[in-house]
Order: C-alpha cells, then structure tokens, then sequence
C-alpha cells in the first residue's frame, strides 16, 4: 500500500513542495490542500515541476481550497485529480499512512 | 476505519483547524469512526471556550464542541502545550478534555491512520 | 510482545512512529515541542525514530547559546535520548549539503542518509508525525 503525502502551502512561497517532492517516491500519492492548490495551476510557475511529477505519482488538489481561491480544475495542470473531503477521507483510507508536509 | 486527528495550530490564523474539522465531518458522513482529536502546539487554543469571533463568521470552537457532542468524539488538549498557553479547564469548551500526551500516541496505537492538521 | 514488558502506556502494539523535524528551533516551537513527543513516544514502548530535513537539521547544530534570546537552550535533550532508548535519528544529505553543515557539526551521533534512502525508510513506517 502507497503512502499518501499531504502539503497545504503555495509552493511559489515555501519549499514544503520540493521537499515533499524529493523525498517521495514513484507510486506515492500527494494531495494539495489550502494554499498548496495554487502550485497545481498552469499559471504558476515552477508548475512544470509538479507536471513531471504526475508522471509516476497521483497527484490530487482538494476542489473546495481551489473554489475557495477563485480557480476552476480547468486551470489546473494536466494529470491531476480533484477531489472533495469525502475524496480527501477516502485517499487516507486507500493508503497506508498519512505524512504531511507542514 | 478508524482515524486520529492531530491538530497543530489554532482557529483562524492558519486554516488547519477548518481542514481538520471539515475531514472529520466528511470521515463521520462516510461512517468512519474518529478515535481521537488530539489539539497540539497552538492547536490547545481551539479548546479556548471564551473565543468569540464577530457574528458573521464560524466559531470554530464552537463547531468542534457541537461535532463532539453529536458524534461523541474524544477530543484531547495536550496538557503540557495548554498550560504553556494558559488553556486550563477553567476555559475549557465543551467536549474538550486535558489530558497528557500519551494520549496523541495512544491515537496513533489505535487509529487505523493518523492525519495530521499543521503549518 | 508480552504485557509484562510494556512502559507507562501498558500497549501491545508496537507501531514504527517518525517523528519528522523540518523546521528550525526558536524562531517557533515546533522543534521543542517535537521534541516533547519523542520523549513520552519511548515511555509508552513503541519504535521511535526522528528525522530531520530542511531547516530541521539546525536543531543538532553544535554550540547553540540561548541566553541572550531569552529562551531555554534544549539542545542537550538530544543527546540524551539515548537514555530514553531512542537511537534512531536520520538527518537527510541534502539538506546538511544545502547549510554548508557536516555531520561533526551535529551535537549527536547520527545516521546520514541521502534523499532516496530516506524516503524508502519514510515509507516503511506506520505514523508519521509532522512538525
């Protein structure tokens, strides 16, 4: 069973993401909550980097942090999925633990 | 399944708490079992029954002491993080209770996962 | 395990708990109260281990002096978790890389491991408690 890594912080301000991302490994699953969902938009730079990731990890943005910043999915990079808490509960189930990136 | 909840920080300066509870609330709608929340760091002020946001915003403390009581959840204030903190029974909200640490490892004992709410 | 070997907590289950420290002492909490959770994690008889990342490995910096800000200098503790039988502690290549550090400018002994070792030992636990 895959770990599921959480991080919740724009990655244009923090490095929590490069670290979560250099410190994981393929078959991982990471979901982006609060600020974090702005490093899945195309518009952000350094985005590109978290598309490479999708390649081998399943990235998730949680819908209701990215509605509540005034983005739509359509904004996002290919290759991810949004999910809501319900998805959110769900992926802690699928996985075998949690480790957030705080 | 069976989930712990560890919170890090406290209502409103950062968004971990309402992460928190709107996990739990989607993980009770499932019909999952929430074994423990267990308030850490700053976390201890979520207890802080004397918090009063203006009208038109949520009460987070609030809200969490009205999802323990419908759902009888054991929610935990570290002792030790409360007192640095001055978050004593006195101030307590309902549904909160103080109690050691060992009770966010006896969390992470018996959860199936432990989720963790921080910044 | 039998009972009769179990600390303060009385537990059967022995579960591998990650303590992971990426963050730097004094300017928050973080680190201090980290710290506090290994502790009573050994007391209760389950497979403690610390990792530190990032500005994480600036805890284990050799000769911190606290007393001109005031705070307590909880540096010592980490040489004491031998004590406590935590003897796991990893700190990650990268980031001593990155702070121009070596492991002799650590005040303990650890096991240096680069990102990829790291990752899979993260993997192989069953919580992972962030601070």
């Amino acid at each position: 069973m895959a770990v599921l890594h959480t991080t919740n912080k724009s990655p244009l301000q923090t490095r929590d993401l490069e670290s979560c991302l250099r410190l994981t490994r393929p078959g991982c699953g990471i979901l982006l909550l609060e600020d974090a969902v702005y490093g899945a938009l195309k518009s952000a730079e350094g985005s590109d980097m978290l598309a490479e990731a999708a390649k081998d990890r399943r990235i998730y943005v949680l819908g209701p942090d990215l509605a509540a910043r005034g983005f739509t999915p359509e904004e996002l990079i290919a290759g991810v999925t949004v999910v809501d808490y319900g998805g959110f509960v769900d992926l802690v189930a699928e996985h075998h633990h949690v480790q957030a990136w705080v | 399944m069976k989930f712990g909840i560890l919170v890090n920080e406290g209502p409103y300066q950062h968004q971990a708490s309402d992460s928190a509870y709107q996990f739990a609330v989607a993980a009770l709608a499932k019909g999952h079992e929430i074994y423990r929340v267990f308030f850490y760091n700053d976390g201890v002020n979520n207890a802080n029954k004397l918090t009063e946001p203006p009208q038109d915003d949520r009460n987070i403390t609030r809200q969490w002491s009205a999802l323990a009581a419908a759902h009888n959840l054991d929610m935990v204030v570290c002792v030790a993080a409360g007192l640095r903190r001055g978050i004593k029974a006195e101030i307590l909200a309902p549904g909160f209770n103080i109690s050691g640490l060992g009770q966010l490892i006896q969390a992470g004992i018996e959860a199936d996962r432990l989720v963790v709410f921080g910044d | 395990m039998s009972g009769t070997q179990a600390g303060e907590g009385g537990n059967s289950k022995v579960k591998r708990f990650m303590i992971v420290n990426r963050k730097a002492p004094y300017g928050t909490i973080y680190a201090l109260e980290a710290l506090e959770v290994v502790l009573i994690g050994a007391a209760f008889d389950q497979d403690v281990s610390l990792v530190f990342a990032d500005d994480g490995v600036y805890q284990l910096k050799k000769g911190q002096q606290t007393k001109d800000i005031g705070q307590k200098n909880f540096s010592p503790t980490y040489r004491a978790l031998g004590d406590y039988d935590v003897e796991k502690l990893y700190v990650e290549r990268e980031s001593l890389q990155a702070r121009g550090l070596a492991p002799e400018d650590l005040l303990v002994p650890v096991r240096v491991l680069g990102s990829t070792e790291l990752s899979v030992l993260m993997e192989e636990q069953d919580v992972v408690l962030s601070f």
